[in-house]
């Protein structure tokens, strides 16, 4: 079964090396699961390519999210997880975000599906996502501050700074 | 908090607030509905009120500690949480879990698909104004919750399937109790039926409300009975077979009405395929044979050799203070949760902690395509469309 996936994933990854020679910066091979990590720039388009092309016909956005790999550089990776209902297949797409400047294009037109998937990294990870009709934060209140899921936001939060607003920071 | 515009030029309008304290939204979702007389122009759901940061919770646990806060997030499907946790961290060691282990995992999962629907058809009833199918449907999860009882020790956050295997021994006598409940459940289920299937109100509230297109529910990632009432197909048993699914014969039903009947009839037929499940399972599930793979440093030894052995001892010792360390890499792993497709995304760096744990919960995902749902239908329409995503807001918020 691990050989079927990984040969079924090099054919995608040949498809779009075919189509764009630098759509694809590395393949990454994990217990038969196949990444492909992918620059920035090209993300819509390759996930275009990815749901529309009669031999990808990736039609289900599962799942994205977001791993923090602070202190590296770039240290935020944003992994979506595509699923082929028709050809039964599966594959993840990375990009890599440098912590400077976490911005991507959404996804959203892409599939709508996309839309709270993306909003839930923005609030837990303060990734912006360029072009999202409806960017605000979904789990946390629109008053919070920080992205808790960052790891250098400690896992007990900031107990005793008050989330008041008028109130005034303690200095630990 | 989030605020609705009335549309501009029209002074008909409204704007209501339903819950967060609603007892049909299940626990604390607030939908803001835009209404024109009793009609549902705008629908913007808010939630968040049951966030409490399982995620960020498990990065400070070691993987075998982060177990029980898996338990905490869908209530209605602890079992699955243990199940698709487990399986992800095993992925990651490349562990091989023993036959008679995966046997008894499928027997439980398929024990809580039935209870969790129970639930969801008692309460999706009493929404629509049917009381006293929630007390039938309650009697029977209790017998379900009963036998989680005698295996774990505890009803419902039972932390039953460990990294490995399992956490016990099947008990002495749940042969019997398991076919107890094999032989009362089918007929019961043809009651529920029968009060239901029929019966005009029930049609009335149901048939024709909250439809959604196949293309649309693919489209918002919609998975589970939702989408399988969309016509599609879609199971991760059977398309992505995970602990020995693929030997187990069973159908996956589907219907093309899309409607809260439709979502309906899904779910009934799904408690019989579970019991065929379950019966199948049974008989697979051997006397003897370990519950637990042997991969020392990594899943707990037995009992009795930690009495004899010095090296058992010290690993026992170990896992439970600092943990292992499964190699660095990432993992994606989805089962099919009575809800959808349920996954749970960790990766690891080396260390004994995870360095992210995620999960894709369904029902937040199918949350989602309520605004689709609701946008057109009546105020009243909106609580049968609320029930028959079948939402957990533990879930939904983790």
């Amino acid at each position: 079964m691990t050989e079927n996936t990984s040969q079924r994933a090099s054919v995608v990854a040949e498809h779009l090396r075919a189509w764009n020679p630098n759509a694809i910066e590395e393949i990454i091979e994990f217990r038969g699961e196949t990444t492909l990590v992918l620059p920035r720039k090209i993300l819509r388009a390759v996930a275009e390519r990815c749901r529309e092309h009669a031999e990808l016909k990736f039609d289900l956005l599962t799942d994205a999210t977001c791993v923090d790999r602070f202190p590296q550089e770039p240290r935020f990776e944003l992994n979506y997880h595509l699923v082929s209902i028709p050809r039964r297949d599966k594959i993840r797409l990375k990009v890599r975000l440098s912590g400077s400047d976490p911005v991507v294009d959404t996804l959203v037109p892409v599939w709508p599906g996309a839309n709270w998937l993306e909003r839930e990294i923005f609030d837990l990870f303060g990734i912006r996502f360029e072009g999202h009709p409806d960017l605000r934060r979904i789990l946390l209140p629109e008053d919070w501050e920080g992205h808790p899921l960052r790891r250098d936001y400690p896992v007990e939060g900031y107990r005793d700074v008050p989330m008041v607003t008028g109130f005034r920071k303690s200095s630990v | 908090m989030t605020t609705v515009e009335t549309a501009t030029g029209t002074t008909k309008t409204m704007v209501l607030n339903m819950g967060p304290q609603h007892p049909s939204t299940h626990g604390v979702l607030r939908v803001l509905l835009e209404l024109d007389g009793e009609t549902v122009i705008r629908a913007v759901p808010d939630l968040g009120y049951l966030h409490t940061g399982i995620e960020k919770s498990c990065e400070d646990k070691t993987y075998s500690q982060a177990i029980t806060l898996t338990d905490r997030m869908d209530y209605l499907n602890p079992l699955g949480n243990n199940l698709v946790y487990c399986l992800a961290v095993e992925k990651l060691l490349g562990l091989e879990v023993p036959k008679r282990a995966q046997y008894v995992r499928v027997l439980l999962v398929e024990l809580q698909r039935i209870s969790s629907h129970l639930v969801w058809l008692g309460t999706h009833a009493i929404d629509l104004g049917a009381m006293s199918v929630f007390l039938y449907c309650f009697r029977e999860r209790e017998e379900i919750l009963k036998i989680f009882e005698m295996f774990a020790g505890q009803r419902m956050m039972t932390s039953y399937i460990r990294i490995g295997g399992i956490a016990l021994e099947p008990p002495a006598g749940w042969r019997a109790a398991v076919d107890r409940f094999l032989k009362m459940m089918p007929s019961r289920i043809d009651e529920y039926e029968s009060l239901l299937t029929g019966n005009r109100i029930w049609m009335g509230r149901t048939k024709g409300v909250g439809y959604i297109s196949a293309e649309d529910a693919v489209a918002l990632s919609m998975t589970g009975p939702t989408l399988r009432a969309a016509g599609i197909a879609y199971d991760n048993r059977k398309m992505f077979p995970y602990s020995s699914y693929e030997e187990f014969e069973f159908d996956v039903p589907t219907r093309t009405d899309s409607d809260c009947f439709a979502r309906y009839m899904i779910r009934v037929a799904e408690m019989r395929q579970s019991l065929n499940i379950v019966r199948q399972a049974m008989a697979k599930i051997t006397h003897e044979g370990p519950i637990r793979t042997d991969a020392p440093g990594i899943v707990p030894p037995a009992r009795e050799k930690m009495k004899t052995e010095m090296e058992a001892l010290i690993y026992h010792f170990k896992i439970f203070t600092e943990g292992f360390s499964p190699p660095p890499g990432e993992t994606f792993v989805t089962v099919e949760s009575p809800r959808g497709e349920l996954g749970c995304f960790i990766a690891s760096d080396g260390s004994p902690k995870p360095l992210r744990a995620h999960f894709r919960s369904p029902s937040y995902i199918n949350l989602q395509a309520l605004p689709k749902l609701v946008t057109g239908q009546l105020i009243s329409d909106v609580v049968a469309c609320i029930g028959t995503i079948d939402i957990v807001l533990g879930e939904v918020d983790r």
